[in-house]
C-alpha cells in the first residue's frame, strides 16, 4: 500500500510505514512498568476517601509490621522536604496559588489525594500493607459545584489561604477588544446560551508509572511522561536536588493526551523515597488511582452571547466562563481556559469581543491540559452558537458561516482576539467537505423524515473550526505569564559511516516522531530513510527540549530538525567544495550528492563527506572535524490548522439512541510529512471528540466521590461505538515555518464535538429542542424529546 | 502455594505460585513476558489479552493457578525469526497502532475473533473487538488491519502444508519456536 521513494529525497508527503512499530507489535517494549532494577522496592499510596477532611492522625506502626514492608510514611514525615507541586502558569499576579504538597500533611481536598505511603519488597505486599495504615480523618464540607463555590457562604477549599470568604475564586481574567456594548446594542439579533463542558478523564491506555534509582548523589527517574525536560527542571526546583544530578527518561509512553504533561506527586515522592531509602523505588497506578488522581480535562460553564445583524453579519461575542480548577493548581491548570480565550471567535470576523474567566477551586481532582486544552471548549461554544444564530435568523448554518468567515484573500488576518492567522482557506475545505458528505442530499432526506414524522430523525452538524497549534513563540508565552519558553531544539549528526543520528527535544508517545523526523532528515540530507536514527525522551541523550504537547512537535521540533540539517549541509558543502577543489558557489546538492555545476566531474556523496569530516585529514581552513549541528527554533507565531467537519446522526426519538450515520472531516494542517500518520491522528482525535459529545463524563456525587472511577463506569468508546470516517485534506502551507506544517494532533478532537452535538440537536429541532447537555446519552436525548413533547412545543414537519 | 504446570509460548513451566497471583503478573513478573501490559483492573480495556488454548482471555482476570494444564500464547510468540505474523504485518501496514499499549491485546483478541469467524464483516470485527479499548486510533485502522489479516490468513490456511495444531490454534496463530532457556529476567533496564 505504500509507494515510498527508494532514495532519500521526496520523503516529505510519503506515507512511510512507521519505524516505531517493529517493537510495539512484537511486545519488545519498554513501558515504565517494565523497568526492573536490582533491589527495587514498590510504593503504594494510601489515599483520601473524603473529598475534604482534616487529617487527625496517621499511624504507620501496624503497616510496618506487615510482611515485606520496608518503610511507611505519612505526609508529615516528608513535610520538610517535599516542597509544593509546581504551577508554571500563574495567569494573574494576584492568582491564589495554594501550597500543594505531594502528600497531604494537614488536610485533604479531593478523593484520592495521597496521605501516606508504604514501601515494600513487592507490589502485592505494599498493597496489603495499606490496609494496616491507620489514618483518622475529620470530614469537612465538600465543595463540588462551581456556582455554589462562589457564593459568599460557601465552605472554603483552602480555608488557610488567608483570603476570607469568597476565596474559592482563584482568579479573574478579563479580556476585551472593540466596542462590545455598541456591537450588542446595535445588533438585530442576540443569541445567548449556556454551554457545559463536562469534566473528562484522559484515560491514556498506559497507566502512569515511575521508577527512581539513586546513583550516588544523582538520580535516574523513568516516568510515563510527555515532558521529561519539564519534569527534570521542576523536580530540581521542588526537591532541591540539583538539576544536573537528575536524569529523566521517558521510555515508551503509552499515550498522553495531556494527562502526562505534568509533574506529579508520585514523581516527586519517588525521588524523595529513593533518596531516603537509597534503593530504587517503583510506583505504578491502578486504573482507579489513575481516574481519581491523574488530572482531568475540561469542566467549564460557558455563558455565551453572540450579536448579529438580520442578514447574518456577526457583530460581537461575549463569553463569561467559569473554569473548575479542582482542588489545586497543577502545571498549567489556570492556563487552559486562558489559552482558550483566544479561540472563541474562531474563524469569524467581528467587531468586538469580551471574555471573562473566573477560575474556581472545588474539592475535586485538579483539571489541566487535555486533548486540545482550552481550544475544544472554545470551538464548541462558537460553533454551536453560530448554528443557533443561523436558526434564529432563519438562514442555512453553512451560509451564515460563509458570510462571516475570513476569506482566503484576507490572510494574514489579525482577528478580534488579537491573534494573526497566517494562512488558511476555509472555502476550499468547506467546499470539499460539503461535496464528500453529500450535504444537499442529506438535507433532502432530513426534510423527508421530518415531513413523514419518522420516529428516527436525521440531524446534520457542522464544525468549521480553527485552532492555535505549535506552542510556540516564547515572547508571546511570556506575555501570557507562562513560566517557560516555547522553543524546540534538535541536533543532527552524520556518523563516520554516513548514517545519521537525530536528537530531538520533543518526546513522543504514539505520534510517530521517529518516522516523520527520519523522513525530514532523509529528504533534507539525501540519505536513505533507513539510515536515520531518532533519539529522544532522555534528558541525558536529548538534553535540550520543551517536550510534546499542544501539537507543537512537528511545527516547532520538526523545524528545529530542518534547521539543524541545513547547518550540517552548509558544513558539508564547504568540505565538499574543498574535496572537489571547486568553488562552494559552483556546487549543486541533490539526491545526497554534490556535483560541480556545468562539469562532468564525478560527484561526491554526503557519506563520503561525512567520512572525510571524521578523518579530518584535510579540512578547509577553520573547519572543525565531524559533521554535526545543533539548532533551536522559536517560531514568530502560532500555527492555525483549520477544517470543516460534517456529521450526520440518526436519532431514535422513541429510545433516545443516537447513531452516527456518517462523518466527514476535511482538515487543512498545512504541509503533510506523513499522510498515514496524519490520518491516524485525526481518527484518534475524532474518537475523543465524539466521545465527549456522546459518551464520556467524569461524575462526582454531592459528597465528592468520583462515581466514574473505573473503566466499567466511564464509557471509553470501543470499536463497536464508532463509525468509519471519511477524511480528506486541503493544503494551505503555514507561512511561519519552513516546512509549512500546522500541527494535527488535536484537530479531530477540537472539531468533532460541536459537529456531533450540533447534529443531535438538529435532529430534534422539530420537537423544539434547542440544546442538549453533553454527553448526549440516550436518557438525556429521550428526556429532551419527552419534555418537549409534554410542553406541547413540537413543531414536527417544520424547519 | 499451589503447584502449576503451564505452557507459555511453547515453553513448559513447573512453578509454585501464590493462589491469588494473577496470570498477567505471573507472566510479567515471573516469566519476564513483559510484552503483555496491564491497562485496567476491571477487565474492560483488554490490554492484557492473551490466548489460553487458542481462546482469548484477559489475563488480569485469570489466576495463574487457573492456567494450570493450559497452553498460553502471548504476543511474544507471534513472530519468529523476524518473520511477522499476518496480524502483526497488517497492524504495521495499516497504521493500526500509535502508542502501541493496547496493541498486543488487540492483536490477540483479533486472532480469537478470526479463529471463530475467518471472514468477518467490518461490523463483526467492531463487535468482536468490543472488549478492547484504544485511545489513539479511533479504531478505523484497526478494523482495516483485521480485515486484511483475515484475508492473508485465509490464504495461508488454504495452503496444503498447513495443518491444525493439537491445541486447536490454527498454525498461523502460533509459530513453532525453539524452546527458549527459562526467560527469567526480562524487563528493560537502563
Amino acid at each position: 500500500m505504500t509507494m515510498a521513494p527508494e532514495s532519500g529525497t521526496d520523503q516529505i508527503g510519503s506515507p512511510r510505514l512507521r519505524k516505531e512499530d517493529a517493537r510495539l507489535i512484537t511486545g519488545q517494549t519498554e513501558w515504565t512498568d517494565n523497568i526492573r532494577q536490582t533491589g527495587m522496592l514498590h510504593v503504594a499510596f494510601r489515599r483520601s476517601p473524603h473529598a475534604h477532611a482534616r487529617i487527625v492522625s496517621v499511624d504507620t506502626s501496624a503497616a510496618l509490621q506487615q510482611p515485606g514492608v520496608v518503610a511507611a510514611y505519612s505526609g508529615a514525615d516528608f513535610a520538610a522536604e517535599q516542597g509544593s507541586l509546581p504551577c508554571a502558569w500563574p495567569v494573574t499576579e494576584d492568582m491564589l496559588l495554594p501550597d500543594h504538597p505531594p502528600m497531604a500533611v494537614d488536610e485533604v481536598r479531593y478523593v484520592g489525594e495521597a496521605v501516606a505511603c508504604v514501601v515494600a519488597r513487592d507490589a502485592y505486599a505494599a498493597a496489603d500493607a495499606l490496609e494496616a495504615l491507620d489514618v483518622e480523618f475529620e470530614p469537612l464540607p465538600a465543595v463540588i459545584d462551581m456556582e455554589s463555590a462562589l457564593a459568599e457562604d460557601s465552605p472554603l477549599v483552602h480555608a488557610g489561604s488567608g483570603q476570607g470568604q469568597g476565596a474559592n475564586k482563584a482568579f479573574e481574567w478579563p479580556m476585551a477588544s472593540g466596542d462590545v456594548d455598541s456591537a450588542f446594542d446595535g445588533a438585530d439579533v442576540v443569541v445567548t446560551r449556556r454551554y457545559h463542558q463536562q469534566r473528562l478523564i484522559p484515560a491514556a491506555m498506559e497507566p502512569r508509572s515511575v521508577v527512581c534509582r539513586p546513583d550516588g548523589d544523582s538520580f535516574t527517574l523513568w516516568s510515563a511522561t510527555q515532558v521529561p525536560h519539564i519534569v527534570r527542571l521542576m523536580l530540581a526546583m521542588s526537591t532541591g536536588v540539583p538539576e544536573h544530578k537528575i536524569r529523566v527518561i521517558a521510555p515508551d509512553v503509552g499515550g498522553g493526551f495531556g494527562s502526562k504533561l505534568q509533574v506529579t506527586a508520585e514523581e516527586v515522592l519517588a525521588l524523595l523515597l529513593a533518596r531516603r531509602l537509597r534503593k530504587p523505588v517503583k510506583w505504578t497506578e491502578t486504573r482507579t488511582e489513575g481516574f481519581q488522581t491523574t488530572h482531568h480535562g475540561r469542566d467549564q460553564i460557558q455563558d455565551v452571547s453572540i450579536a448579529a445583524d438580520s442578514d447574518g453579519r456577526i457583530r460581537g461575542l461575549k463569553v463569561d466562563l467559569l473554569a473548575d480548577m479542582g482542588a489545586y493548581m497543577m502545571l498549567v491548570t489556570p492556563g487552559v481556559p486562558i489559552l482558550g480565550a483566544f479561540m472563541f471567535p474562531g474563524i469569524y470576523k467581528m467587531d468586538a469581543y469580551a471574555f471573562h474567566c473566573t477560575g474556581v477551586f472545588t474539592t475535586k481532582m485538579p483539571t489541566d491540559a487535555y486533548r486540545g486544552a482550552g481550544r475544544p471548549e472554545a470551538t464548541y461554544a462558537i460553533e454551536r452558537i453560530v448554528t443557533e444564530l443561523a436558526e434564529e435568523i432563519g438562514m442555512d448554518p453553512m451560509e451564515l458561516r460563509r458570510r462571516n468567515w475570513i476569506t482566503h484573500e484576507e490572510f494574514p488576518h489579525t482577528g478580534v482576539a488579537g491573534l494573526t492567522y497566517d494562512s488558511g482557506n476555509y472555502e476550499a475545505a468547506t467546499d470539499r467537505a460539503v461535496e464528500l458528505f453529500d450535504y444537499d442530499g442529506l438535507r433532502a432526506e432530513q426534510r423527508r423524515r421530518r415531513e413523514s414524522g419518522d420516529p428516527v430523525q436525521l440531524g446534520i452538524g457542522i464544525s468549521t473550526y480553527t485552532e492555535m497549534c505549535g506552542l510556540a513563540p516564547s515572547r508571546v508565552l511570556g506575555q501570557l505569564s507562562y513560566g517557560a519558553g516555547g522553543w524546540e531544539n534538535a541536533s543532527v549528526r552524520m556518523l563516520p559511516t554516513g548514517k545519521v543520528e537525530v536528537v530531538t527535544g520533543t518526546s513522543p508517545h504514539g505520534q510517530g516522531h521517529v518516522t516523520s523526523w527520519s523522513q525530514i532528515v532523509a529528504d533534507r540530507l539525501g540519505v536513505p530513510f533507513e539510515d536515520v536514527e531518532v533519539l529522544h525522551g532522555d534528558t541525558r541523550v536529548a538534553p535540550k527540549g520543551m517536550d510534546t504537547y499542544g501539537s507543537r512537535s512537528l511545527v516547532v521540533g520538526g523545524t528545529a530538525v530542518v534547521e539543524a540539517c541545513d547547518r550540517v549541509l552548509d558544513k558539508a558543502r564547504r568540505l565538499a567544495a574543498h574535496m572537489m577543489e571547486a568553488d562552494e558557489g559552483d556546487l549543486e546538492f541533490s539526491d545526497g550528492r554534490f556535483t560541480v555545476r556545468g562539469t562532468e566531474r564525478p560527484s561526491t556523496s554526503m557519506q563520503e563527506v561525512a567520512l572525510a569530516a571524521f578523518a579530518a585529514h584535510d579540512l578547509p581552513e577553520g573547519a572543525e572535524a565531524s559533521l554535526d549541528a545543533d539548532a533551536t527554533f522559536d517560531p514568530e507565531n502560532f500555527s492555525y490548522p483549520h477544517g470543516t467537519h460534517l456529521c450526520a446522526v440518526e436519532v431514535d426519538t422513541e429510545t433516545g439512541d443516537v447513531s452516527l450515520r456518517s462523518y466527514t472531516a476535511v482538515d487543512d494542517v498545512g504541509t503533510v510529512v506523513n499522510p498515514l500518520i496524519v490520518d491516524g491522528q485525526v481518527h484518534g482525535g475524532l474518537a475523543q471528540g465524539i466521545a465527549q459529545a456522546l459518551f464520556e463524563e467524569a461524575a462526582y456525587d454531592s459528597d465528592g466521590n468520583l462515581v466514574t472511577s473505573t473503566m466499567a463506569d466511564y464509557p471509553v468508546p470501543t470499536a463497536a461505538d464508532l463509525p468509519d470516517f471519511t477524511l480528506d485534506r486541503t493544503t494551505t502551507p503555514a507561512t511561519t515555518n519552513p516546512l509549512g506544517t500546522k500541527g494535527v494532533g488535536e484537530a479531530g478532537t477540537i472539531a468533532s464535538t460541536p459537529a456531533v452535538v450540533g447534529a443531535v440537536v438538529d435532529a430534534l429541532r422539530p420537537f423544539g429542542v434547542r440544546d442538549l447537555r453533553m454527553p448526549c446519552t440516550p436518557q438525556r436525548v429521550w428526556r429532551a424529546v419527552a419534555e418537549a413533547r409534554e410542553a406541547g412545543r413540537s413543531e414536527g414537519g417544520q424547519r | 502455594m499451589p503447584h502449576i504446570r503451564v505452557t507459555v509460548d511453547g515453553v513448559s513451566y513447573d512453578d509454585q505460585v501464590e493462589a491469588r497471583r494473577l496470570l498477567v503478573h505471573y507472566l510479567r513478573e515471573e516469566l519476564g513476558k513483559i510484552g503483555t501490559p496491564v491497562g485496567c483492573d476491571t477487565t474492560n480495556c483488554g490490554a492484557c489479552t492473551v490466548l489460553m488454548d487458542g481462546h482469548s482471555v484477559k489475563s488480569c482476570s485469570v489466576l495463574a493457578c487457573q492456567a494450570d494444564g493450559h497452553d498460553v500464547t502471548t504476543v511474544e510468540a507471534l513472530a519468529a525469526d523476524g518473520d511477522l505474523h499476518p496480524i502483526q504485518r497488517a497492524f504495521h501496514e495499516f497504521h493500526a497502532l500509535q502508542c502501541g499499549y493496547c496493541t498486543p491485546g488487540m492483536m490477540m483478541a483479533a486472532l480469537d475473533l478470526l479463529r471463530d469467524n475467518p471472514d468477518p464483516s467490518d461490523d463483526e470485527i467492531r463487535q468482536g473487538l468490543e472488549g478492547n479499548m484504544c485511545r489513539c486510533t479511533g479504531y478505523v485502522n484497526i478494523v482495516r488491519a483485521v480485515r486484511e489479516a483475515a484475508a492473508a490468513m485465509s490464504e495461508t490456511a488454504a495452503a496444503p502444508e498447513s495443518e491444525p495444531r493439537a491445541t486447536g490454534v490454527p498454525p498461523q496463530m502460533v509459530r513453532e519456536q525453539e524452546p527458549a532457556p527459562h526467560a527469567a529476567s526480562g524487563g528493560a533496564s537502563s
